[in-house]
């Protein structure tokens, strides 16, 4: 697997690991068949993601899209942090293998996922939640 | 930092005394089998002592060992060779849910293109097929068993005698996939009952694109590959000589060396197990143990960890290894073997495979009992099935 010179920096080096106790947002995405399951916590303050960190099983990509995607929302407004799309976290890391894509897409839906535990929460609606293509080469995580 | 290549069953160096035995025949001894000129002899003479090399080690005739251009061309040889010329005779082959996918995708070809039956056999825990299962799959119209000599991933030596000994006595034909065993293992096709038997030159320290299929004397299988009249009209393609050459000295090379090399990489193989099993809490061997494992396997799980993570840690060491076959890197699917081991998908895909070899040394074992821990403690801090693992076993 060809990676780009960013994604092994922040697989090697991930970013923002961990756990953030109180946390005022949890989401978790994916699932053990797909060897990939993410993680993702948020405090939360005046509106702006104050701390983010993640949790992730997975591959080296999976691995460097948490890393990149919570490098990407720290310091942004919660609005901000839901237009984060799958594809500026693949890009932000120079770019992805095809079949590996789908680690971005997931990062995207945990920090989504996040977002609305923390919005319900706080007495708001949750977003309606978009279709994650997860669809890639093994059909079991087509979910 | 060491260098440690951890992957034999992957590949293997050529040899360097057999590279020196095969030079000649890319250059000054060039001439083509086929023709009629003395030159041409030479590179006859030079197959024929090659074909009684792999005879020797196989304890099998030199008019039964056909060369192939892999082990994968002689695994799909024996199957589409045997089932489209006993057609007649029956339509039912029968092989495993662990073999190779020199085999699985060629039975799968034969299933959903040519109309064959196919039954694959599940195995134990451990990865061995049950000989009651293989006799409860047979009818009257199987007429192919193939079932690997050892598994590729795992390592785990299947029961070949008694399955040999049960298809002579019902009348059907016996393959097996022997190329991960044929260099690390004494096998006697005779005194096995083995009909076919294939392998492949560059997993015994010979050249890559060489291959073999031993095929019992009196059996006809369709071609194959059609064309001239090498290997006696029955697998056409000008011969890659310096290739066979090289894979039967390096055959030759391996069987005198196993009395001395077998020993010392079981040896090695178990101070790797033991000291992984022991240092890596929630460690799980996948396969069996003792004898019924080839001499150079090792493979794990790691709950918690994606195999991916651990070769990008351990390539950051200078350790190559591989999380399963090599031939599945560029799918995202579990190993099928470990799945029909009965692993979960989360363990399947935490797997580590590292076979040894040649060059692996004490040292270097030490060194992967050095890192190793580290890096999975490492990367399960940062996973949420760990943490997950935790709670629900009381943070042990």
């Amino acid at each position: 697997m060809n990676y780009s010179e960013k994604v092994m920096d922040h697989f090697s080096n991930p970013r923002n690991v961990g756990e953030i106790e109180n946390a005022d947002g949890i989401g978790e995405a994916g699932n053990p068949k797909c060897g990939d399951i993410m993680k993702i916590y948020l405090k939360v303050r005046d509106n702006v993601i104050e701390d983010v960190k993640f949790k992730t099983f997975g591959c080296a990509s999976a691995i460097a899209s948490s890393s990149m995607a919570t490098e990407l929302i720290k310091g942004k407004t919660v609005e901000e942090a839901w237009d984060m799309t799958n594809s500026a976290v693949a890009e932000a890391l120079d770019g992805l293998p095809p079949i590996k894509m789908h680690c971005s897409v997931l990062a995207e839906e945990a920090i989504h996922m996040a977002i609305n535990d923390y919005r319900v929460k706080h007495g708001m609606e949750a977003i309606p939640m978009k279709h994650y293509d997860h669809d890639h080469d093994h059909d079991h995580c087509a979910v | 930092m060491q260098n440690v290549y951890l992957d034999y069953a992957a590949t293997t160096p050529t040899d360097p005394e057999v590279l020196a035995v095969m030079m000649p025949y890319f250059t000054e001894l060039f001439g083509n089998p086929s023709s009629v000129y003395s030159f041409a002899s030479k590179s006859r003479k030079a197959i024929d002592a090659a074909r009684n090399q792999v005879a020797e080690a196989l304890n099998a005739g030199p008019d039964e060992i056909f060369f192939t251009g892999s082990g994968t061309e002689a695994d799909n040889w024996a199957l589409k060779g045997t089932l489209e010329r006993l057609r007649s005779k029956g339509d039912h082959l029968i092989t495993t849910k662990i073999e190779h996918h020199g085999i699985l995708h060629t039975a799968e070809y034969l299933e959903k293109v040519e109309g064959f039956r196919v039954t694959y056999l599940p195995v134990d825990a451990e990865g061995r097929v049950r000989l009651e299962d293989l006799e409860a799959a047979m009818t009257d119209k199987t007429v192919l068993v193939s079932v690997m000599f050892a598994n590729n991933e795992v390592g785990t030596i299947q029961p070949v005698g008694p399955i040999g000994a049960l298809c002579r006595e019902r009348g059907v034909l016996f393959h097996t996939d022997a190329v991960q065993a044929a260099a690390q293992l004494d096998i006697d096709v005779k005194a096995l009952n083995i009909d076919m038997l294939s392998l492949s030159g560059h997993k015994m320290y010979g050249p890559k694109g060489t291959g073999v299929l031993y095929l019992r004397k009196g059996l006809r299988l369709e071609n194959f590959i059609h064309g001239g009249g090498q290997e006696k009209g029955r697998r056409a393609s000008t011969e890659n000589i310096a290739g066979i050459v090289g894979l039967g000295a390096a055959f030759e090379r391996m069987k005198a060396r196993l009395p001395q090399e077998k020993p010392r990489l079981c040896a090695l193989r178990d101070r790797l197990i033991d000291g992984v099993l022991s240092k890596i809490p929630h460690a799980k061997l996948n396969g069996a143990r003792g004898d019924e494992r080839l001499p150079n396997n090792t493979n794990f799980s790691f709950i918690g960890i994606e195999g991916e993570t651990l070769l990008l840690d351990l390539d950051s060491k200078g350790i190559s290894a591989s999380t399963g076959s090599a031939c599945s890197s560029g799918s995202l699917d579990p190993s099928h073997v470990l799945m029909a081991l009965g692993l979960s998908h989360e363990m399947a895909h935490g797997s580590l495979r590292m076979t040894l070899g040649r060059g692996t040394t004490d040292e270097q074992v030490d060194y992967v009992l050095e890192v190793l821990p580290e890096i999975v403690a490492r990367r399960r801090s940062m996973s949420p099935l760990w943490e997950d693992f935790l709670k629900k076993n009381g943070g042990r």
